[in-house]
């Protein structure tokens, strides 16, 4: 399949991990920061390809995981009430809350739709004029802009039944919560190439210039990804703390204007917790003061609602690179997919969910002799 | 007055009412008008309460399944046809030869008669086509509201010649599993048609009946441990499950498996994994080394198995897990799916 097995490529890749070979003279370690690519990372095991000694750690970037507990409780409670139309994204439906999911709520009676585009929902909100139509949105620059589009279009078209539940986070805070941890261990970032296509370089600039670290813009395929390792390995052996971007088939320098001016338009920064990492100030968007009509916190005015998370939970280790997923003595037995006790497993973007679905043919033993991981 | 003066309300001619269901009038219309002339045979007529049929002495195969398809009618079949292949297919891989079904329907109130007509037509020719015969039913009458137009339960009894025995629990270290074509065509077409997405012409579901094929591979490979069909949970739920029946690893290579650009497309773009996408004409089989040459030419030889393969073997490693060679020449899990697949978000 054209634009695709190129990037699949065994030779290419083998070409790519003989490179990395004879640059990398020193046990880098390494963070993929999007979901996405550490889904493929382990999909394809990347990780095992690498020289001795270097490591991936694996980053923030799952949107579903990092949602907050209480968001997905307000779904749910969104979703109970009577005439209102709860719509999302096929994966946030299984995501649980303190107590059930939305999938459950569907089964309780709730209107549950799945929806592929939040202009879904609107189309919805527009069939249904005697229901409230709730979007629930969550996600990085990724997604903010389309469902800042839908709540501009609700506006604009004048549609006072729909409304956004945003739950919107931004990457550089969290890097910036993550790099300047004490203990860091992190050397090298590879940055996510789809929020970069939405909003470019810049802010990773300033990220390689406050931490000294070397960034690179990376896709979400295995060749992407070994070709932006190589990338990595690169600066640092030279080095160099640069952005560099090997994503150039969809990232330019300035991102795209457009969907950050209708971003701009509609949200604004908030402080924000996520799941697994807490509370981050100015980490997250939600809806401007002047679209509060289209406003689901504010429309049906949903009171904080603080939930605690499980304490065994270790994922701020796993984030961190001091654990990997199946050194968490819950892994795989108090929590899977179907039951996780944090971000991680929730999705198959988060880290731990990654390594349950396709590693668990090898032992623990063989993973941290593998990565040099602490225990 | 004028109401109760109406014995058949006018809706009865085109659309399924409650009455349909009352074994009434209205129901012995549906058998007279719908059901007894597509699937007219012998044992159906004597319209008893139960079929009675002439079968040899030896074993039987018994399988059911029940059809909840929505749309009713997509691209390459419709439910009609799914229900009929289905336990066929089922009743195939056992081995057995398939030879009468029976047919449960629960109709939606407000159903239109002519979708019924069109359904049974379509059970009817494939019904023929695979020389089996529906022998006995049962019709049901939902409020509308309570179901999606029609669900269909089949249940269907095969002959099992003597020497046969198959079974998954069978599968041992060593064999060769073969494929018979491409997946995912099914559960991707329903997605899109359910999606209202245009995702090229060439998508249609592989519904398809297996009996023929199943036959000329047992006749080829005797020998054979276990088939199986593939259809929701796709391949992967299929390995799985002959994995934790036969206690064994099962290993297979991502490059050998066929995946139509048009199911890799639309399954890049939902986030889905073609592995566990459901299918209805596609089946494995665990077959000897010593045979398995002979089973992939007989599998190639029809119009089913054209595209037949090898995809792997069986593995006295990891047993009760099945793990994917992938394109890179890495190692991974396939994993039994807890539930559906959902699309994912980014």
């Amino acid at each position: 399949m054209k634009h695709l097995d190129e990037y699949r490529d065994e030779k290419l890749a083998n070409v790519l991990v003989d490179r990395l070979t004879q640059v990398a003279q020193h046990p880098w370690v390494l963070m993929e920061v999007c979901g996405g690519q550490t889904h493929t990372l382990v999909r394809y095991g990347i990780d095992d390809m690498l020289p001795a000694g270097m490591e991936m750690i694996h980053g923030p970037g799952c949107p579903v995981c990092v949602t907050p507990l209480e968001i997905i409780d307000k779904a749910i409670t969104l979703a109970l009430t009577p005439g209102v139309i709860l719509a999302s994204y096929g994966d946030m439906l299984r995501v649980p809350g303190s107590t059930t999911d939305l999938l459950h709520a569907k089964a309780q009676g709730a209107e549950v739709r799945m929806v592929y585009s939040p202009l879904d929902a609107l189309k919805l909100a527009r069939e249904n004029p005697t229901r409230e139509v709730v979007f629930f949105g969550i996600g990085f620059e990724t997604t903010a802009p389309p469902n800042a589009a839908a709540v501009w279009q609700a506006a604009r078209q004048g549609i006072p039944n729909f409304s956004l539940l945003a739950s919107h986070v931004l990457v550089p805070p969290a890097l910036r919560a993550l790099l300047g941890a004490p203990g860091n261990r992190v050397q090298g970032l590879i940055a996510p190439g789809h929020v970069c296509a939405i909003v470019g370089l810049e802010q990773y600039e300033e990220i390689a210039r406050e931490f000294q670290i070397p960034i690179v813009v990376g896709g979400f395929e295995p060749v992407d990804l070994l070709e932006a390792i190589v990338m990595l390995a690169e600066q640092l052996e030279q080095g160099r703390a640069e952005v560099e971007n090997q994503y150039t088939r969809s990232v330019r320098v300035t991102g795209n204007p457009a969907a950050q001016r209708m971003l701009a338009d509609v949200l604004e920064v908030c402080d924000r917790k996520w799941r697994g990492l807490g509370e981050i100030p100015l980490s997250g968007l939600k809806v401007r003061d002047k679209y509060a009509a289209w406003d689901a916190e504010i429309k049906f005015h949903l009171a904080p609602n603080p939930v605690e998370e499980p304490a065994e939970c270790i994922s701020s280790l796993i984030l961190q690179g001091h654990r990997k997923p199946p050194q968490c003595p819950a892994f795989g037995i108090r929590c899977t997919p179907e039951r996780p006790l944090g971000a991680p497993m929730v999705s198959s973007e988060g880290a731990c969910a990654a390594y349950y679905q396709y590693r668990r043919h090898q032992s623990e033993d063989d993973l941290v002799a593998l990565k040099g991981g602490s225990r | 007055m004028t109401a109760l003066a109406c014995p058949l309300p006018i809706p009865a001619d085109q659309l399924i009412v409650l009455g349909h269901g009352s074994g009434g009038r209205l129901s012995a219309r549906l058998t007279d008008e719908i059901f007894l002339p597509a699937f007219r045979n012998p044992a159906l007529e004597r319209l008893d309460d139960q079929a009675s049929v002439e079968v040899p002495a030896g074993r039987i195969a018994i399988s059911t399944d029940s059809y909840v398809v929505k749309p009713l009618f997509f691209p390459g079949g419709d439910i009609g046809e799914l229900s009929v292949y289905g336990t066929v297919n089922d009743l195939a891989v056992g081995g057995a030869i398939p030879k009468y079904l029976s047919a449960g329907f629960i109709l939606e109130e407000g159903l239109p008669l002519e979708t019924l007509r069109r359904i049974v037509a379509s059970m009817a020719q494939a019904a023929r086509r695979c020389a089996v015969e529906i022998v006995t039913g049962d019709t049901k009458v939902v409020e509308r509201g309570s179901g999606d137009g029609i669900f269909i339960n089949t249940a269907g009894v095969g002959l099992i010649p003597a020497g046969v025995s198959l079974s998954a629990a069978n599968v041992r270290p060593g064999d060769r599993i073969l494929l018979n074509g491409s997946l995912g065509e099914h559960g991707i077409t329903i997605l899109s048609q359910r999606e209202g997405l245009e995702l090229g012409g060439d998508l249609r579901s592989d519904a398809a009946p297996l009996h023929e094929l199943c036959a000329a591979l047992l006749a080829a490979a005797p020998g054979l441990h276990a088939m199986r069909d593939l259809t929701r949970g796709g391949l992967s739920s299929a390995l799985n499950e002959v994995a934790r029946s036969a206690q064994v690893g099962v290993e297979i290579h991502e490059r050998a498996i066929p995946v139509t650009s048009a199911v890799r497309g639309a399954c890049e773009l939902f986030g889905l994994d073609p592995l566990y996408v459901a299918n209805e004409g596609k089946m494995i089989a665990f077959v000897p080394e010593a045979q398995a040459d002979a089973a992939l030419a007989a599998m190639r030889s029809h119009p089913f198995g054209a595209d037949a393969r090898f995809i792997g073997a069986v593995t006295d490693k990891h047993p009760r897990m099945v793990t994917l060679r992938t394109t890179l020449g890495t190692e991974r899990i396939v994993d039994m799916l807890a539930q559906d697949q959902l699309p994912r978000i980014c």
